[in-house]
């Protein structure tokens, strides 16, 4: 039998996945294993799949994510620490009729942040807050987030977190889901093929919604950082499911009255 | 009406697309006027009480970058609290309106008026190299005309501008002549976040970039421009100038009080004339240099503890004397003691 080249098996009628073209060619920056790739993939793909881009207003936050601009392809805005549902507030009420979207991490969307979110949400801003938790300042070099479980170690509490001392970690979600202004609240993950496919499915709702203009959408996606908690992607991805998901449980906090 | 409510009137007038801010006093009638207004009614204009001054202005972040009219109003302590959100927008070459109607300080200080806010007004105020088009109004009129004319400013230069007023202007009441309406723009600015259509490539507002060369290079940039406004909008005004034979530089609500000094030192046989720089940056200084081929002494009098006068030194660069005198925690000074300051720090001195 004749050896088959690479070039022909690259050809249009064998193409079962491709990248969506609202991610650009830059190549991301995040370590391997990161769970922040997956969330602009699904990102980009719904706003493809939705045809938005030239209705995309989209914010980045202080954090890992800041240069998500440099790998989505659509308007962007780059806010301060915290800051983002201000802009977003302020660009939908200004655009009503364009997709305004927020992707802030824990210590952003959850710290020092929490004035802006409470109150965007409270006022039932008409925007989607995609909120990444992973528990740890990953950016900075892995000190403690205000989502780090008990006992967890980061860098500034290095013998685990000391709730008597560090204080409780914040469930920001479950807070959310309690303000009238808020529509859809929910949490996934993307740390299995399975819970990719549920957070995607979750982010479109996220998207979509947005249109009827009933309040905030707001998706939490459970994430890791290998690097910031000094693990392999894969024990990682473990940890997270042994230790992140009971104390943040997966599935819907808020659902539209349909 | 009163100072704050022109600024409100003149925004609707001057097509705002958006005001966002949070109460403090003394310059809270500038919403409440809004409000009672129905600016969404009357163009469309969106007006919205944030969660906090550090909310209000990364609102006007959000709005200036997609290229709309947008402005926050505040007093000192307010104005602290947005110095982030106004670096970045200087970073990020934003154009929008800040209205900053002083009280004294420090911290909470007194909600009396004070010119002690004018170092963190014209030196940048936040962090990093960048500076605020400062435009210092002495008049309810000029209160409503400078929202005009900072919007106007903001948007030619991409930069932030800043009305410096102070309690005082904010809450008296004057006649006013409003300039007629504008409709708000429709104009689609091409570097603003609107929407990525496939005729043009993404736009991206920000004020990172990580590479210390290509940093350089927008800074050196940045000053470039500055250094264009400096030489291009310097406005200032004279009074009594022609045959003074000492100065006064005042601005706001101090020149009114040098106004009246400068006819009852005149009534005594002094010769002075008032200098009243209305931009504070860029600042006139060439202007003031020029005047010390003709007095003898400048005074400077403000409701601070001396700032503007380290600019008139610079300016003057030790040719003539140059002394201050200023009041603080809200006192304003009398045009008798301005006088009496006169003769002693600049004619006896």
């Amino acid at each position: 039998m004749a050896e088959i080249t690479l070039d022909q098996i690259i050809q249009p009628e064998n193409m079962v996945y491709t990248r969506s073209r609202i991610m650009t060619d830059t190549v991301l920056h995040y370590c391997p294993g990161c769970g922040h790739g997956t969330v602009h993939r699904l990102l980009a793909e719904v706003i493809e799949e939705l045809d938005l881009q030239s209705e995309t207003i989209g914010i980045t936050p202080v954090g890992c994510s800041v240069l998500m601009y440099n790998y989505m392809d659509i308007d962007m805005q780059e806010a301060a620490h915290g800051r983002a549902p201000a802009l977003a507030t302020a660009i939908k009420r200004l655009m009503p009729e364009k997709f305004v979207f927020t992707y802030q991490g824990d210590g952003d969307l959850a710290a020092i942040g929490t004035a802006e979110t409470i109150h965007a949400c409270n006022r039932g801003e008409n925007i989607t807050i995609l909120f990444i938790n992973n528990g740890i300042y990953g950016m900075t070099g892995g000190q403690m987030a205000p989502t780090t479980l008990p006992d967890m170690k980061a860098s500034t509490c290095p013998y685990g977190r000391d709730v008597q001392m560090m204080g409780n970690p914040l469930k920001i979600t479950d807070i959310v889901a309690t303000l009238p202004g808020s529509y859809y609240v929910t949490r996934q993950s993307v740390h299995t093929p399975g819970n990719v496919r549920k957070a995607k499915k979750a982010i479109r709702k996220a998207v979509e919604y947005q249109k009827r203009n009933q309040g905030t959408c707001f998706v939490e996606i459970v994430s890791n950082c290998n690097s910031g908690w000094k693990m392999t992607p894969v024990d990682a991805n473990q940890w997270l499911e042994e230790n992140m998901l009971p104390f943040y449980p997966l599935g819907d906090l808020k659902v539209p009255e349909e | 009406m009163k100072g704050n409510e022109a600024v409100a009137e003149a925004a609707i007038r001057a097509g705002a697309d958006g005001y966002f801010g949070y109460p403090i006093t003394p310059q809270s009638e500038v919403m409440e006027y809004l409000m009672a207004e129905k600016p969404h009614e009357r163009t469309g204009m969106v007006v919205l009480q944030a969660e906090s001054e550090l909310a209000a202005i990364n609102m006007v972040y959000g709005g200036a970058a997609c290229g709309k009219k947008v402005m926050t109003s505040s007093s000192s302590p307010g104005i602290s609290l947005m110095q982030e959100g106004i670096s970045y927008i200087a970073g990020a070459e934003l154009p929008c309106l800040l209205v900053n109607v002083v009280r004294g300080g420090p911290g909470l200080g007194t909600i009396q008026p004070a010119q002690s806010d004018y170092f963190q007004s014209v030196k940048g105020g936040g962090h990093g190299d960048y500076r605020l088009i400062t435009l210092a109004p002495a008049s309810v009129q000029e209160m409503s005309d400078f929202v005009r004319l900072g919007f106007e400013l903001a948007f030619k230069y991409r930069n932030p501008a800043m009305i410096l007023s102070d309690g005082a202007i904010g809450q008296m009441m004057e006649k006013v002549e409003l300039f007629d309406p504008v409709p708000r723009s429709k104009e689609i600015l091409p570097w603003a976040t609107t929407g990525k259509t496939p005729d043009r490539e993404r736009n991206i507002i920000t004020s990172l970039d990580l590479d210390p060369k290509r940093q350089e290079d927008f800074n050196l940039k940045l000053q470039k421009k500055y250094r264009e406004i400096e030489e291009k909008e310097v406005r200032f005004e004279k009074i009594q100038c022609d045959d003074a034979e000492y100065l006064f530089v005042a601005y706001g609500t101090s020149s009114r009080v040098v106004q009246k000094a400068v006819q009852l030192a005149r009534s005594r046989g002094i010769r002075v004339g008032l200098f009243r720089p209305i931009t504070l940056w860029p600042f006139p200084s060439k202007e003031i240099f020029a005047m010390t081929e003709q007095v003898k002494g400048i005074l400077s009098v403000e409701m601070s503890a001396g700032q503007m006068v380290e600019d008139i030194r610079l300016a003057v660069k030790g040719k003539i004397k140059v002394d201050y005198y200023g009041r603080m925690g809200g006192i304003i000074p009398t045009p008798d003691e301005v006088v009496e300051m006169l003769e002693k720090k600049i004619i006896g001195g």
